[in-house]
Order: C-alpha cells, then sequence, then structure tokens
C-alpha cells in the first residue's frame, strides 16, 4: 500500500467513491491515496469503470463518497477520444485554446520534440498517430499542471513512437514533478512506466507496486481466471 | 451607361454585408457542429412572427425575432430536458411553425411572398443602421465564446473540466442566430435566410486549414454571397433572395476546385 510521505501530505485522497450511471453501478466502495510525484497505472479489463473514475476525478459525473484534492491542484487532462478529424484547426490554434503565449506553446511543442515552424501551422487532421498523441501530451502540460490524467496514452499509435513516447512522458512528469494517473490496457507498459498500479474491475482488486502486475497471481486476480475449454486431442 | 444606385439598395447592401459577414462568421461554427440543417429549419421558425406583425401593424421584423427567440429557448430547455439533438427538434419546430404562419398569412399572398423570400425596397435608413450595430454586437459576442464552443467540439469533456458550460455557450448562439435570421431575413427572406448560415461556411471549410483562416473565409464569402445578390437583383428587377444563393453556390463551387486543383498538384 501506499503510505503518506513525511508532511502525511497526499495529492489525492478518494473515500467510498461509488458512481452509478443510469442506475447501474460502475464504481463500487473504492478507497485510495497516492502522494506528490508518483505515476499511478489503472488496469482492468473493458467496462471496468477506469474511464467513468477519471469522470469522477474532475467532477464530471455524480457520485457519491469523498474525493479531495490537496490545495489547490492543477488538473490536466487528456480525454481517449477527441474530435478534431473534422476541425480546421492549427497545432499553434489548438495550443492557444488554453490561453497560452506564443513563446509557452514553443516551449512545450519543443519539450514533446515536435517544435518546427512548419508543424505549428499544419490542421491537426493531417498528423499522424505518433505527432497527435505529442501534441496532446503538450496540451496537457502546456499550462504545468501538478497531476496529469491520461486515458490511453498512446491509443492508435504503432510500437515504436508508443515506447518514444511513454519514455517522454516518464521524463516530462519527473522533470516537473507531475503526479500521472494514466489508464493503459498493456501491462507491459504499466511495469515499465508506472510506479504504482491500481486494478479496478467495479471495486478495487488490486493496489500495489506496478511490477506485482506482471505476477500470474495478480493477473489471475485482475482478469479473473481464463475459461478453457477441454478438446482433448485437438488437431485439423 | 450606368444607373445611380437607389437609396434602398445602397441600404441594402449596407444590411447585406452586414448580415453576410455575421451569418457568415456564425455558421462557421454551425458547419463545424454538423448542425448546418438547424439554421436552414430555424430561419422558418420566423413566419408567424412576421405574420403577427402585419396583423397587428408592428414591425414583422420585431415579431420574427421575438417568435426565433422564443423559440430558440424553448429549443435549448427541451434540448437539456429531453436529451434529443437540436435538429431533431428544430426539424418538429420549425414545420409546425410554418403551417401556423401559412394559416395567419391566409389571403395576404402579397406579404406572404415577401415574408418568404425578401423585399428590399422597404429597406432603409434605420433598417441599415440597426443591422450594422447588430452585426458589430453578433460578432463580438462569438468572438467572445468561440474558443469555448470549438474546446467543446473537440472534446465535451474538456471543456466541462475547464468550467466552460456548454449549455450557456449553445444558448447564447442560439440567440445569436436568431438576431442575425431576424435581421437577414429583409434580404432573402425566411425561406432562403438560412442559406447564409451555411453555404459561406461550408466553402470556407474546405479550403481552410486553419480556424482564423475559416473565420475570416466564412465572413467574406457570407458578405460576397449578400453584395452580389442584392447589386444583381437591382440591375435585373428580380428578387434577391435566390440570387444571393446563386452567388453563393458559385463561390462553394470554386472552393471545390481550388480544393481539388491544390489536391492534384500536390
Amino acid at each position: 500500500m501506499v503510505t503518506a510521505d513525511k508532511n502525511g501530505n497526499y495529492i489525492l485522497k478518494v473515500s467510498n467513491l461509488a458512481v452509478e450511471i443510469s442506475n447501474k453501478p460502475i464504481i463500487n466502495n473504492l478507497n485510495f491515496k497516492i502522494k506528490r510525484g508518483i505515476t499511478l497505472a489503472i488496469v482492468g479489463p473493458n467496462g471496468a469503470g477506469k474511464t467513468t473514475l477519471f469522470r469522477a476525478l474532475l467532477n464530471l459525473v455524480p457520485y457519491s463518497g469523498k474525493i479531495e484534492w490537496n490545495g489547490k491542484t492543477k488538473i490536466g487532462y487528456v480525454p481517449q477520444v477527441l474530435s478534431v478529424r473534422d476541425i480546421p484547426i492549427s497545432v499553434r490554434e489548438f495550443l492557444s485554446l488554453k490561453n497560452e503565449s506564443e513563446s509557452d506553446i514553443k516551449a512545450v511543442l519543443t519539450s514533446v520534440g515536435l517544435y518546427s515552424e512548419e508543424v505549428v501551422d499544419k490542421s491537426l487532421a493531417t498528423l499522424s498517430g505518433g505527432q497527435m498523441r505529442r501534441v496532446l501530451i503538450a496540451w496537457a502540460i502546456v499550462d504545468k499542471p501538478d497531476v496529469l490524467l491520461f486515458d490511453e496514452p498512446t491509443s492508435g499509435v504503432d510500437l515504436d513512437s508508443e515506447e518514444a513516447i511513454y519514455g517522454m512522458l516518464r521524463k516530462l512528469t519527473a522533470k516537473n514533478k507531475i503526479t500521472l494517473l494514466l489508464i493503459s490496457h498493456d501491462l507491459h507498459i504499466v511495469r515499465e512506466y508506472s510506479n504504482y498500479a491500481l486494478a479496478l474491475n467495479k471495486c478495487m482488486i488490486f493496489f500495489g507496486e506496478s511490477k506485482e502486475v506482471m505476477n500470474p497471481a495478480t493477473q489471475k486476480q485482475i482478469y479473473g481466471e481464463p475459461i478453457c475449454k477441454e478438446y482433448g486431442e485437438a488437431y485439423v | 451607361m450606368v444607373k445611380p444606385m437607389s437609396e434602398a439598395v445602397l441600404y441594402s447592401l449596407v444590411v447585406g454585408i452586414s448580415v453576410g459577414l455575421a451569418a457568415g462568421y456564425l455558421g462557421s461554427i454551425m458547419v463545424l457542429e454538423k448542425m448546418a440543417l438547424v439554421g436552414d429549419a430555424l430561419s422558418h421558425v420566423a413566419l408567424p412572427g412576421l405574420a403577427l406583425g402585419i396583423l397587428f401593424n408592428f414591425n414583422p421584423l420585431v415579431g420574427g425575432f421575438a417568435f426565433l427567440f422564443v423559440s430558440a429557448v424553448l429549443i435549448w430547455h427541451l434540448g437539456r430536458v429531453t436529451k434529443l439533438s437540436f435538429e431533431t427538434l428544430v426539424g418538429a419546430t420549425f414545420t409546425l411553425a410554418l403551417a401556423i404562419g401559412i394559416l395567419l398569412f391566409g389571403d395576404n399572398l402579397d406579404a406572404l411572398e415577401e415574408a418568404l423570400f425578401g423585399d428590399i425596397t422597404k429597406v432603409g435608413i434605420t433598417e441599415a443602421v440597426v443591422a450594422v450595430a447588430i452585426s458589430v454586437a453578433v460578432i463580438s459576442l462569438t468572438r467572445f465564446i468561440y474558443r469555448k464552443i470549438v474546446l467543446g467540439l473537440i472534446s465535451e469533456e474538456l471543456a466541462i473540466s475547464k468550467g466552460i458550460s456548454i449549455a450557456r455557450n449553445n444558448l447564447l448562439y442560439l440567440l445569436l442566430v436568431s438576431l442575425t435570421v431576424a435581421m437577414g431575413i429583409q434580404i432573402t427572406g425566411t425561406l432562403l435566410v438560412g442559406f447564409l448560415v451555411v453555404t459561406p461556411a461550408a466553402a470556407a471549410k474546405i479550403i481552410s486549414a486553419n480556424l482564423s483562416k475559416y473565420l475570416l473565409l466564412s465572413s467574406i464569402f457570407g458578405a460576397i454571397s449578400a453584395i452580389s445578390g442584392i447589386l444583381m437583383s437591382s440591375y435585373f428587377n428580380i428578387l434577391p433572395g435566390p440570387l444571393v444563393v446563386i452567388s453563393g453556390i458559385t463561390i462553394f463551387v470554386v472552393a471545390m476546385v481550388i480544393r481539388w486543383r491544390t489536391k492534384f498538384t500536390s
């Protein structure tokens, strides 16, 4: 279990959290707290309530229980789905929707390895999957958040770019002391790039160090017993 | 020999430019929201208000705006309560308004024709001044909510997480559309005014890679459609509405050709 730092300060405390959507329980009795600067991966099968947890943390859905952010915590969020493909908007215009200055935009694009005069004036619709994800990371960190909530940071990105993006996220969060909460389906990524993992399936079924996620017993806990059929001697 | 421009045409041009700029600007959001038909259908809602103005002897445009305003608020409220899309609600409302309007006009066919197709001969200095003032107000207010609406279009969750009230912005937007449509009825009539909100923005979108260019071109195309329609109407002495539409469609076709050429050469 994650413990409090020396000052006993947590950046986030969640107590007895429950979320229902259309009278259907999505999250039940969730309790956890995390300290500043860690990377917490949220894992679990489809429909387990991972995205709903983020939505509750952002106060986008009604919930019962308590969500306490420490002091004036600034939260950056990048949802899984963004509808930018049909909007004629350049990278510069997209980032300036947050009212950031030209120099901030240049600095943040440089930090995600994407700055060039050509790229800032490119339409978002023409970016590759990897470039788009870098722009989204830039979007999330441009106003210097304390916490970053990232829902599937590399969906739609090829394997090589995925590693590069996670490597960059790790550097950025360490350098800027950002607490990162990320949803991922990839347990290899969870082990490599997060300190702790929270497995969710309506309620919390695992909370501990990420390296334990690869343990078969833990995986059985998270994803349940595989249902196998007995074929005897299978052949075609 | 070039005929001197009559005062009515001059004032109509002022109204046309104002309406064209504001409608193009507002329409750029409507096209992004994929609500093009909303702009078109909403314009018909003004018809009963225009009829009441003529029946009870007050400015029909005030009646038209009142009906548009009330309908916009009603649609906004029903949208929040029922979670139905604007398109569905406008679709249900506009046919009812059209039916009531036609019944109210009764056998006053000249007035009905004027309401449906517009009449620039009745545009005077008052209408021109009011149109300029409304246009400036509409564009300024739209500028104020533009970024918020675009952010909401990109991701509703992102917008809400930044404390933006999507419902409040949508309401303000619908009211601005109502004002612009009411103003445009003088030039094109209720039947065709929706065109000014939709087509200039559609033409701008297919040749724009960024928002600034898209907004600028939407407004300019709106104004050019209105100006050329009014000038042709005065020259050929026919109704301006259809000519505004033909000018706008010409711009749209040119934009398509530009897009096709750019794609082909690159």
